[in-house]
């Protein structure tokens, strides 16, 4: 009997492994995020923090919040990038709530999507967190009911990161008070000090992508793709008259003026143009001072000015949720709260450069007083504090907010980059696009 | 023991032996048909039903949608541009793939020194993670600073889109399948070359035959079951083709004028992209489904008639017939 039940269990396995096996592909490396608490409160409770790429939370910290809380165990579980913590959050949503984590980090672009789901998420409205946010953080993970979403982690205002070596080149001044001025005005102006940079140093590009510029503009309408009079109509690209625009005003400059250096974000090339040194100038918010370092590493010639084209601009920043289905909400709220205060915050900007969206962490000596080495020793605590202040609102993101952008940036891309079409076939290829893949 | 006391035993036993005979051997396969039952024909019809239904990712089951979600994907260009990648990549990937793999198994059947070492050697890259091997060849093939485009330039010639264009975006992820896929075949054309029996290539040498002509006459015959397996795993493996195109680049939608985008990445795209609908992705997954099967019969076919004309033996047989 037992070599036959043994026989039994053995057949299991390998099934199990061949179907796996079979199964594999698509999720890349993301482990489920598991609730592992299972006594009542006061006894040993596991809480299970979910974030993506950097949030800039120490192991130090965890272990300062379980010494002060005996009883609790954090599990930070980390994935690599944004786009697969979103697709495990959704996949886990759909699922009804089963295996999600206790803290799930959210990105502030997946809010309008959440939102009609806010019934999965514990409402984090409390007296003790009101006025500790500025306000257009806050709005973002407002529903309309009221209920608060998601508690704010960090904001990333822009500033322009740029090459010392390449404007000295060029002939303009490269101090960064200097440059803050020089650069000073809206996109137009931009443009034109970059032909005046291209007409001395014509092989090197003004800035990396188009695309870059281009989502940098778009951030800076109140209602991008959609009108919000009552419910969220989206405007038809065909007739979107102000992305169009922007659209043909970017890429005439970025391929007719070649003041681009043709790299799409994020890319293989993108990464490896950091060292040949391609491009001058770039759309720096305030974790993108992270990625510069770490893809040029070794060169010493990037600084940061406050200065940024058309006043202020906002990319990113997130947000820690708190999901209904979760075991122990109540301790997960207590540490989330405590994970976004102040004193944390500032931690997280020194570890990853995550700036605060907290009111009084932004008001700091501690900020006020940070600087960055690779940037050549720059005030970056005062200058992104400068530069969050220019930030007045975020553009409206609806549901369909992020296959619109999606559509529009491939437009970019394919005269940018590809080189594989002009600018008005592309444009007739995206109203298409939209046309049949939205709504 | 007394003899009636063992009778009486017997009888329970003999019964119970006979019920073991007759039901042991579908409770020892029975395993893996619940577990097919329960991850694999489940989902499969589910998916079917899914695919007549408005069905988010998150808002769950909205009513019937008929046909709406078939006629969705079959009126949409992207699918077609998907189709038109998937057999594109499929073609540049399993073709030379074969020839490479049987002629690398044929070389390691030869008496090779340190042949365990050879033979490990090519399976190397099947253990290599997909997502490594796509962060290699990511530096291979990049468009600016790759390392292809940098020695084609340095001796004059003009660099190659291996991103931005179509066909040398297929040709770089079918070199990537190649690379892992080729030395996982070649052992399995190795293994079935060991099995055909010496007598007979002794007898072709005996005859005169030289080593190309009993290669060609009498080895490639003799695996013609491992060629029919080999073409069929490899038309399913290589029309649900995803890993590959989909780490090509950082924002693995397939390009910006999805110009390798598969049918697999567009599926995922409906369902776990912007749209969430798994109703339309149901479909395509649907389709795809039915695609595999008539590919894979059609191979199927393909193969056993090339294999069996190529053999002079069988032809002679014919003509003796005849």
């Amino acid at each position: 009997m037992r070599t036959r039940l043994f026989t039994g269990v053995a057949a299991t396995a390998v099934a199990a492994l061949a179907l796996t096996a079979c199964s594999g592909g698509g999720t890349a490396g993301t482990t489920p995020a598991t609730t592992a608490g299972s006594g009542t409160s006061g006894e040993q409770i596991t809480l299970t923090v979910a974030t993506f790429n950097e949030f800039g939370y120490t192991d130090e910290m965890f272990a300062e919040y379980e010494a002060d809380h005996p009883g609790i165990t954090i599990d930070h579980q980390r994935a690599g990038q944004s786009t697969e913590a979103h697709e495990n959050l959704m996949t886990r949503l759909a699922a009804g709530g089963s295996g999600i984590a206790d803290i799930q980090a959210v990105d502030g672009d997946w809010l309008a999507e959440l939102k009609p789901l806010s019934d999965q998420f514990v409402d984090l409205s409390s007296p003790d967190v009101e006025g500790r946010w500025l306000d257009w953080v806050e709005a973002q993970a407002t529903t309309e009911d009221g209920a608060l979403m998601g508690y704010a982690t960090d904001i990333g205002p822009e500033a322009t990161c740029y090459r010392r070596d390449l404007f000295e080149a060029a002939g303009l001044p490269s101090d960064r008070e200097e440059v803050a001025t020089l650069l000073d005005g809206d996109w137009d102006h931009y443009f034109e000090v970059g032909r005046q940079f291209k007409a001395a140093t014509p092989d090197v590009g003004w800035f990396d992508s188009a695309g870059a510029v281009m989502n940098a503009r778009v951030q800076q309408l109140p209602n991008p793709y959609s009108s919000t009079t009552g419910e969220e109509t989206i405007i038809p690209l065909g007739e979107n008259t102000q992305i169009k625009e922007l659209y043909d005003s970017t890429l005439a400059a970025a391929v007719d003026d070649d003041l681009s250096a043709g790299l799409g974000q994020w890319g293989t090339d993108w990464i490896n143009a950091f060292q040949s040194g391609a491009f001058a100038t770039m759309q720096c918010p305030s974790w993108m001072l992270g990625v510069i370092e770490g893809n040029a590493a070794g060169q010493t010639n990037w600084d940061v000015a406050s200065t940024f084209p058309g006043g202020g601009g906002n990319w990113g920043g997130s947000y820690l949720t708190v999901p209904a289905a979760g075991a122990h909400t109540a301790e997960a709220q207590e540490l989330a709260a405590w994970l976004t205060a102040p004193e944390q915050q500032l931690k997280a900007f020194a570890e990853a450069g995550t700036f605060p969206s907290q009111v009084e962490a932004q008001e700091s000596s501690e900020l006020a007083a940070a600087t960055n080495e690779f940037f050549n020793n720059a005030p970056t605590g005062e200058i992104f504090t400068e530069r969050a202040e220019a930030v007045e609102s975020q553009p409206f993101k609806g549901e369909h907010y992020f296959a619109m952008n999606t559509i529009v940036g491939e437009a970019i891309g394919r005269v940018d980059v590809d080189g594989t079409a002009t600018a008005e076939e592309s444009w007739n290829q995206a109203v298409s696009d939209a046309d049949a893949n939205i709504g | 023991m007394s003899r009636s006391a063992a009778g009486s035993d017997l009888t329970v036993r003999q019964r119970l032996s006979k019920l073991d005979v007759a039901t042991a051997p579908y409770v020892y396969i029975a395993p893996f048909f619940l577990l097919f039952a329960v991850i694999g024909l489940f989902p499969m019809l589910f998916t079917a039903y899914v695919s007549t239904r408005e069905y988010g990712l998150l808002s769950g089951d909205a009513g019937p949608a008929g046909i709406d979600n078939y006629a969705f994907v079959l009126t949409n260009d992207r699918f077609f541009i998907g189709l038109r990648n998937t057999f594109s990549i499929f073609l540049l990937s399993s073709v030379p793939q074969m020839v490479a793999a049987i002629a690398i198994a044929a070389v390691l059947n030869a008496n090779l020194r340190a042949r365990t070492f050879w033979r490990m050697g090519v399976l190397l890259p099947y253990v290599v993670a997909p997502v490594a091997v796509s962060l290699i060849f990511g530096q291979i093939f990049a468009d600016q600073s790759g390392v292809i485009n940098a020695v084609l330039t340095s001796i004059g010639l003009d660099p190659i889109g291996w991103h931005s264009e179509v066909l040398p975006s297929h040709i770089a992820i079918a070199t990537m399948v190649n690379f892992r896929w080729t030395g996982y075949n070649t052992l399995i054309f190795l293994a079935a070359m060991q099995a055909i029996p010496h007598d007979v290539i002794e007898a072709a040498i005996v005859d005169g035959a030289s080593r190309w002509r009993t290669f060609w006459h009498v080895t490639v015959p003799m695996l013609r079951p491992t060629i029919m397996f080999v073409v069929i795993t490899s038309t399913i493996g290589g029309l649900q083709i995803f890993d590959e195109p989909r780490l090509y680049d950082s924002a693995g939608l397939g390009g910006n004028s999805r110009q390798w985008m598969t049918i697999a990445m567009y599926m995922y795209e409906l369902g776990w992209g912007p749209q969430r609908n798994l109703g339309r992705a149901s479909a395509v997954a649907w389709i795809l489904f039915a695609i595999v099967v008539v590919f894979a019969l059609l191979n199927f076919w393909l193969t056993s008639r090339i294999a069996t004309s190529g053999t002079p033996v069988a032809r002679s047989r014919k003509k003796a017939r005849a």
